[in-house]
């Protein structure tokens, strides 16, 4: 056990939500005036106990709720989580940003926190002055930036510009430099929150590079928080999933990113009865609509290059038997715009006859979206009448994934959508 | 079983606990002069950044006491006749405005350090009272240099032998007098400045409080044209002390008794301490108030 450099111990973060500094001063005295009186504190709420997206007319919320855990020396610990899931409070937690409302942290060895690249990095300043004042401001001393200067320089690429005012610097290089020097700090603990989402695809895979680096030769541990599973999958050996300020699942990576995946799968599955915001003769209705992965299990978040099984439950009010049933399903990007449009008389034929009550699957065999989300409409035709018609039906939630299948991803600002293509030698 | 994990947990080697409230007295000074180099670092960005692309670059150091005692000199001195002691004007106000500036933007600065370093406080950890620590270095710095300007002028006065400028050796107490000033600015300015992060109100109020101090302080008089029976509470402020004991090391003329320089003194002291102890207490927490 002596291997362990991080314990968190029954870790909780209570935040209070509205707005903070009005009436505080009445608060307070109120608040003292009962203390004096041995009276109970007239504001405290305490031992209520609600999930963040719990609706309740507290004013407090717990952002992380008995959180434990341990991370060894070495390891690389992926934090993941929905946003909201508390993986931003634990950061704080941890690099004493702020202070827990109840529990502890014990460490060995100090702590490095990369919360943000480029803290307190001075614009008017250059680059070299820069080096020193953020590297000072992370923890470390003039000489052992001193001595750590020319592998900072050297690893940010921006040797030409050291001594030109950051605020000349294009925001590549700022972000070069501003990682080049967290990525050669002393400290035994790193704490990395998504930087990588900044900077070109080279760079980033530098970082991670070196993030593999600093663990398995130099012994340090890394606690990672990202919303890539691709890079938390290749980089990890270790997960901690969050849900709701609570420990989900806290063990191998694969099983963290699966778990995650997987995760709400019951809201996965949406009700379209009661939608009225629907055009057609209704005929045929969508009833009811769930994404599954290829072995048919609900699944929330799909990655690029997965298979997408989009089930729907439809119904004829009359029951009876549907002829000549045109299908179709419209894939909408983020900003409503209409990506491709799946329907049964393009790829197949319209379904000749239809039970009165069933189900239909649409087989999306690799899924060719980059990191985003989607939504799809429903459409159908009954005998050239419209008989449904619902716009924006359920959100499709695409990560980054393996496309290629080689472990190399594209990146989602250099494309709109995938593309199955390979490259190959003509001339021998 | 349980002796076993009592055991292994006696045997682990902490180096650090993070836990949600700390003793009071407990104020992480060693870790404090760990970062000592940091604080070096603040003062340089503060130097740089202030006259970085000005045209006279360090030049406003001097111009700004320069025009303030210009403007008092022709207001105060001039059209409203004021006295001053029969010293020479410039140096009256430049005597007062130097040390009244240096501990005025301490408290100013300091007073609003969470508000203002909010951004940098909230993703990165390092001891809070690096901040105010290198804001009081900072302005020493400044201070120096205008001291410099100071100098200048003494001296000039001093080989005019019309005019009326006595020091003597009262001068060596020079630095206790810069250490009393940034003591007091640091102390109030950190007491402010976490009262501040509950009550933002009060950061309105310290600027009209510093205005109002400041004729309450023998900035634009001297201590002796002030009636008998309101000195004692001029006196009350400490920084009259600082004042009256730099004009009369310097031009002979102010006021100075060892007893209201020890009261100074340790009206600093006890203020620092207790500034201190309460920044450290809000320091952890601030960040879910500000």
């Amino acid at each position: 056990m002596s291997d362990v450099v991080i314990r968190v111990e029954n870790l909780s973060k209570q935040y209070q939500l509205g707005e903070i500094g009005t009436g505080t001063i009445s608060y307070d005295l109120n608040r003292w005036w009962a203390k004096t009186r041995g009276k109970e504190d007239p504001f405290s709420k305490i031992g209520i106990n609600f999930s963040p997206t719990q609706t309740t007319n507290s004013d407090h919320i717990w952002a992380l709720k008995d959180v434990n855990f341990e991370v060894r020396q070495g390891e690389i610990l992926g934090i993941i989580g929905r946003n909201g899931a508390g993986k931003s409070t634990l950061l704080k937690l941890l690099s004493k940003v702020t202070k827990p409302s109840t529990g502890q942290i014990k460490l060995k060895g100090r702590i490095a926190a990369l919360l943000e690249v480029g803290t307190g990095f001075h614009p008017e300043l250059t680059g070299r002055e820069n080096i020193f004042l953020n590297g000072a401001i992370l923890g470390m001393t003039k000489s052992e930036i001193k001595n750590k200067f020319d592998e900072i320089v050297d690893f940010s690429g921006v040797e030409r510009y050291i001594d030109t005012p950051v605020k000349r610097y294009s925001s590549g290089m700022y972000v070069r430099l501003a990682f080049a020097v967290a990525a050669n700090l002393e400290q035994e603990i790193l704490i990395v929150d998504e930087v990588l989402a900044v900077g070109d695809a080279e760079f980033q895979k530098k970082c991670l590079g070196k993030m593999q680096d600093v663990s398995t030769n130099e012994g340090r541990t890394v606690l990672f928080v990202s919303h890539n599973m691709t890079a938390i999958n290749a980089l990890c050996n270790k997960g901690l999933l969050l849900k709701n300020g609570t420990v989900e699942n806290y063990g191998p990576i694969g099983e963290c990113v699966k778990i995650y995946l997987n995760n709400n799968a019951e809201q996965t599955k949406i009700n379209l009865s009661d939608r009225k915001d629907r055009i057609g003769n209704g005929v045929f209705r969508f009833i009811e609509v769930i994404l599954l992965n290829k072995y048919l299990k609900p699944q929330n978040e799909f990655l690029s290059g997965e298979e997408v099984n989009i089930m729907i439950r439809y119904k004829n009010i009359n029951d009876m038997t549907l002829k000549n049933v045109s299908i179709a399903i419209a894939l909408n990007n983020s900003f409503d715009t209409q990506l491709t449009n799946m329907a049964n008389y393009i790829s197949d034929k319209t379904f000749e006859t239809l039970p009165h009550d069933s189900t239909i699957i649409c087989k999306i065999h690799k899924l060719p979206l980059v990191t985003g989300t989607y939504s799809f409409n429903f459409f159908s035709r009954v005998n050239d009448d419209i008989s449904d018609w619902i716009i924006n039906t359920c959100a499709l939630n695409v990560e980054s994934g393996d496309y290629y299948k080689t472990g190399q991803v594209t990146e989602s600002n250099q494309a709109l959508f995938l593309m199955d293509y390979n490259f190959s030698l003509i001339n021998k | 079983m349980t002796n076993s994990t009592i055991s292994s947990e006696k045997q682990e080697q902490w180096t650090e606990i993070i836990a949600p409230e700390r003793g009071l007295l407990d104020l992480q000074l060693t870790e404090l002069w760990r970062y000592r180099d940091l604080l070096l670092m603040f003062v340089r960005r503060d130097f740089i950044s202030t006259y970085k692309q000005t045209i006279l670059g360090p030049l406003w150091f001097f111009l700004q006491p320069i025009l303030t005692t210009f403007i008092y000199v022709v207001i105060f001195g001039h059209f409203a006749g004021l006295s001053t002691d029969g010293t020479p004007k410039i140096l009256f106000y430049l005597a007062g405005i130097t040390s009244w500036n240096y501990f005025s933007e301490c408290l100013n600065k300091t007073a609003t350090v969470f508000k203002d370093n909010a951004s940098i406080f909230g993703k990165v950890y390092f001891p809070r009272l690096i901040m105010p620590l290198s804001i009081v270095v900072s302005n020493l710095v400044k201070f120096i240099i205008q001291f410099i300007l100071f100098l200048a002028f003494f001296f000039y006065s001093l080989f005019n032998s019309d005019l009326n400028v006595h020091p003597n050796t009262t001068i060596l107490l020079t630095p206790l007098l810069i250490f009393i000033m940034a003591g007091l600015g640091l102390g109030f300015g950190m007491i402010i400045s976490a009262l501040t992060t509950k009550y933002r109100d009060l950061i309105f109020l310290l600027t009209f409080g510093i205005q109002l101090l400041m004729y309450a302080t023998p900035v634009i008089y001297p201590l002796s044209s002030i009636p008998e029976q309101y000195q004692l509470f001029i006196q009350a402020n400490p920084m009259t002390a600082i004042i009256e004991t730099f004009r009369y090391a310097y031009l002979g003329h102010g006021h100075f008794s060892w007893g209201t320089l020890l009261y100074s003194f340790s009206f600093t002291i006890v203020l620092v301490i207790l500034g201190t102890i309460i920044f450290n207490k809000v320091e952890k927490g601030f960040m879910d108030t500000v």
